[in-house]
């Protein structure tokens, strides 16, 4: 456990040194005054040049990065150039509505897709095409278009749940659920699928394995095996699928959160680029890899846990 | 070095490839339709019906009609022009992520498989590093330093992006290093540059392709997200993602404005992911063993109910009837045909014949536990004197593992990896007397011991890789006693076992056998085993039976051409010095049956008349058959060998 965590993070470190490097390099390189990209063609002189000192774009790139870095040590990412909020505290405040978006799809996108794919794994014929078309469907359609489309039909149409807004779950359980539906249906839709399929190819494969089929010869009962043996071995390469899944999702927030005006990370980040607000990115991109980072050490766990030839190594 | 292997020889020309792609029916509809979309968007300039950006007020929020094919936005802008116009831009933005992707990732994958060491681990954990990177992030930062700059997005993306085809690219070079042509091209004094183009890089070309297509679906579904919260080209330039904007702001109004884009950006997407599929399975077909030809031919029709021998002795156990077992898909086979035997209780047959002669087949069809697509055709399995065709799942379960139970051929392969053995074992005492808790841990304890597995505690407490093969194989056998059966299927049990392992699995059987009077079917290809363990031998030879008789009939006077050319063939019966002599040919597949004696060919007795038409099982003496017209001549030869 320890030695993981280890390794995620030394792999993770130099990633963020070398990006966040690359950024404040690449700001440097950019002809043209970043300053008045952010204030625009109308500002004053006097303007730009407080927004000078405030960006310290005065200092070499270099300097700046070194301060942004020591920053970060000390859990400070700096203040954002547009509105002058601590960045620190303004992602924080967001980070709820995209951790639980998130998590929601995740869990949404085991659970369905699993029982998608074990379904028809099993049944084989027309529950498997079913799949299969689902499955184009959540490669081929882009989120932010299920995303309207879902607000149209089950938010304007029929109206069933809130087509924009979010609640706090301390506010309001049910109205935290109902907020997040129909985000959670459009951005996981693409898990779901991708859950589903390789479900259904790892499950087949255990059917035919020998060990299942000298538990059937020895009279062990079908839904056992199934449930048991069969989900047991076929969920490894799946946690494998999840933890990409969770990742994607985790981007697929910028998209889908604008469309539902959920105040969360995705939004921001929208925002920010929008304004040229490139300390809130970085701030942003920080908070993501950490996530990334967790997701990836959640899934090394949960191999570690299905498979006893990991644990025991 | 005297010779230098032809170095000219590579695998698969880049024809091939292209050809099987546009001659399946995926391939040639995907192909297809993104030439058409890519053309139809190069041209838009002259064949889109409007100017993208001329707004016709008259016609604000119309509907598909025939001025304007796909109707028109809030603005009266007509929306076919705008989706073939906003095309370019994104089909450019794919192109521009592809080239980047293709530029970072084929030579660094290239050199990292191709050259090893060094160069091959930082380059590999640089990819593992880039692949944990939040991209979309990076690209906002990159949007935002380079004034909403779509191509440096996309070519930032296509970097980004490049760890994955690193990798495929890296595994192929590896590979081909290996290869002799390439150790050839390199002793020929080709310069590395012209190694790897030459010689490694067309090798990796169908997974690239694979890669690369996937990577485009990617990436047209990231640049028209990104154009849709217009962080791309500024309205009112004409965007797919863009579009979807615009109808999201009016979709109370009108619906239909989503349908152009959604669907425009759906297909285009599916395309480059079907593509890769397509490109995929016809690689992995390519790189496949060449298939034999795959001739349609209708099953023989069964020569009627053929004799077969009453049991020799005791109360008949099991008794097969005429067993024909077809596999169902795009070409049906008949893998069994006219299978017939008997097993009395108590009793060991032996079932003989080389891989592919259907011995497994059978096994399985007598369990019940077939293959997926196959099927018994026709024929019956009595079990105890019913019929077990037609047995549902519950009357199944009745019989397995309380009256016939199993072992397989790789005791490893036997065990579920993910659980501990007692574990397993439970699995099979729960099944069978419906036990748990403690009394299912006593009677796991009871058989493990009766296995004698020498310390049972600490076994039950282990996972199957960590132990021995001989000892999985006493589990697996443990597992078949649990419900007491009167009829133990073993699929070549000893074979995937050491020599000493193997004389110490077969006396447990016996014993074993004795104290529970248990028959077994004993599935092999070890004459020695079989003199060891059985009293009847059944001979397969290309889904049929050719010989039964009694252990010592066969070992004396063969009754088939094939068992005698079995048993000369058996190490066992070499003389010490001598080469073994094995049977020329092999078993012909399925699909290659001749109608005759399916043996003839590989036959020093064969006659013309052998291959006319099938040959029937014939019963020559009590407890023996024989599929073989010149079984006289065969005696014959017998009796006058020295």
């Amino acid at each position: 456990m320890v030695k993981l965590l280890a390794h995620r993070i030394a792999l993770s470190i130099p990633l963020v040194l070398l990006v966040s490097m690359v950024v404040f390099a690449l700001e440097s390189l950019v002809p043209g005054d970043p300053a008045r990209t952010v204030l625009g063609q109308s500002a004053t002189p006097e303007n730009i040049a407080a927004l000078h000192q405030q960006m310290g774009l005065d200092q070499p790139w270099i300097e700046r990065y070194w301060n942004w870095l020591s920053g970060l040590f000390h859990g400070d990412l700096g203040t954002s150039v547009f509105t002058g909020d601590d960045v620190v505290t303004e992602l924080n405040t967001r980070l709820g509505v995209t951790v639980s978006l998130v998590l929601c799809c995740v869990i949404v996108s085991a659970v369905a897709g699993l029982a998608l794919g074990l379904f028809s794994a099993v049944r084989g014929g027309p529950a498997a095409r079913v799949v299969d078309v689902l499955s184009l469907a959540g490669l081929a359609l882009p989120n932010f278009w299920v995303a309207i489309v879902l607000v149209a039909l089950f938010a304007v149409k029929i109206r069933l749940f809130p087509a924009i807004g979010y609640v706090e779950f301390a506010e309001s359980p049910g109205h935290w659920v109902r907020s997040l539906v129909l985000p959670v249906i459009a951005l996981s839709l693409f898990g779901v699928t991708a859950v589903a399929k390789q479900t259904r190819d790892s499950v087949l494969d255990v059917l035919d394995t020998d060990y299942v089929r000298v538990l059937r010869g020895n009279g062990v009962s079908e839904s056992r095996i199934v449930l048991k043996h069969v989900l047991r071995n076929a969920a490894i390469p799946v946690v494998t699928v999840l933890g990409v899944v969770a990742v994607s999702m985790l981007g697929g927030t910028v998209f889908v959160e604008g469309v539902f005006v959920l105040p969360g990370l995705g939004t921001l980040a929208t925002q920010a680029t929008m304004d040229h607000d490139l300390p809130v990115i970085l701030g942003i991109g920080v908070y993501f890899t950490v996530v990334v980072i967790i997701i990836n050490l959640l899934v090394d766990l949960a191999y570690g846990v299905l498979n006893p030839k990991v644990r025991a190594s | 070095m005297t010779t230098v292997p032809e170095p000219t020889t590579r695998p698969a020309a880049s024809t091939g490839l292209v050809r099987s792609v546009l001659t399946s029916p995926r391939g040639a509809i995907v192909v297809a339709f993104l030439a058409l979309l890519i053309l139809a968007c190069a041209l838009a300039p002259l064949i889109a019906p409007y100017d993208p950006l001329a707004q016709h007020l008259s016609a604000v929020r119309s509907g598909p009609s025939g001025s304007y094919w796909l109707g028109t936005d809030s603005l009266g802008r007509d929306l076919l022009s705008r989706v073939l116009h906003g095309g370019r831009s994104s089909l450019f933005g794919v192109l521009e992520a592809v080239l980047a992707l293709v530029i970072v990732a084929v030579p660094c994958g290239l050199f990292a498989g191709y050259l090893g060491g060094t160069v091959d681990r930082i380059t590999m954990r640089v990819a593992e590093m880039v692949m944990s990177v939040p991209v979309i992030i990076i690209l906002l930062a990159v949007l935002s330093i380079f004034d909403h700059s779509m191509t440096s997005a996309m070519i930032a993306f296509g970097v980004l992006g490049s760890a994955g085809l690193m990798r495929v690219v890296r595994g192929a070079a590896l590979a081909a290093r290996e290869e002799l042509y390439v150790t050839a091209a390199e002793l020929m004094g080709l310069s590395l540059l012209q190694v790897v183009t030459r010689h490694v890089l067309p090798r990796c070309r169908g997974v690239m392709i694979v890669q690369v297509s996937l990577f485009a679906a990617v990436a047209l579904g990231v640049q028209t997200g990104l154009t849709f919260l217009s962080l791309g080209p500024p309205p009112p330039a004409p965007t797919w993602g863009g579009m979807v904007a615009d109808a999201a702001s009016v979709f109370n109004q009108d619906a239909w404005m989503l349908v152009p884009p959604g669907v425009t950006i759906a297909l285009a997407v599916l395309a480059f992911g079907v593509l890769g599929d397509v490109v995929r399975d016809v690689n992995a077909e390519q790189h496949a063993a060449a298939p034999a030809s795959r001739r349609r031919r209708g099953t023989d029709a069964p020569p009627g109910p053929g004799p077969v021998e009453p049991a020799l002795s005791g109360d008949l156990l099991l008794s097969v009837r005429n067993l024909s077992v077809t596999a169902d898909g795009e070409h049906p086979l008949t893998l069994l045909d006219d299978v017939g035997f008997d097993i009395a209780a108590g009793e060991t047959v032996g079932l003989v014949g080389e891989s592919g002669s259907g011995k497994t087949m059978t096994a399985r069809a007598v369990m019940g536990l077939l293959p997926r697509n196959c099927r018994i055709a026709s024929g019956q399995v009595v079990f105890d004197g019913r019929p077990i065709q037609g047995l549902d799942r519950r009357a199944f379960r009745e019989l397995r593992g309380r009256r016939i139970a199993m072992i397989s051929q790789e005791p490893m392969a036997a065990l579920d990896p993910s659980f501990r053995i007692g574990s397993l074992v439970a699995e099979v005492v729960r099944a069978v007397d419906g036990s748990t808790g403690k009394v299912a841990r006593a009677r796991v304890m009871e058989l493990l011991r009766m296995v004698e597995i020498p310390d049972p505690d600490a076994v039950a407490r282990r996972f199957p890789h960590q132990i021995s093969g001989g000892m999985a194989q006493r589990v697996a056998i443990a597992m078949a006693l649990a419900g007491r059966p009167e009829l133990l299927i073993a699929d070549e049990p000893t074979t995937a076992l050491d020599v000493t392992v193997q004389a110490e699995i077969l006396d447990l059987l016996r014993s074993l056998q004795r104290e529970n009077h248990m028959a077994i079917l004993l599935v092999t290809h070890n004459w020695g085993v079989v003199a060891d363990m059985c009293t009847k031998v059944v001979v397969m030879y290309a889904g049929q039976v050719v010989e039964t008789a009694c252990v010592d009939d066969v070992f004396d006077t063969p009754a088939h051409p094939y068992t005698r050319a079995l048993l000369r063939s058996s190490p066992n019966n070499t003389p010490p010095g001598e080469r073994i002599r094995a049977i020329p040919g092999t078993v012909p597949s399925p699909q290659d049956w001749p109608s005759g004696c399916r043996f003839a060919s590989r036959c020093d007795l064969a006659r013309p008349e052998c291959g006319q038409e099938p040959i029937a099982v014939e019963r020559i003496s009590t407890g023996r058959v024989s599929r073989c017209i010149r079984v006289d001549a065969l005696l014959e030869t017998e009796v006058s060998r020295p």
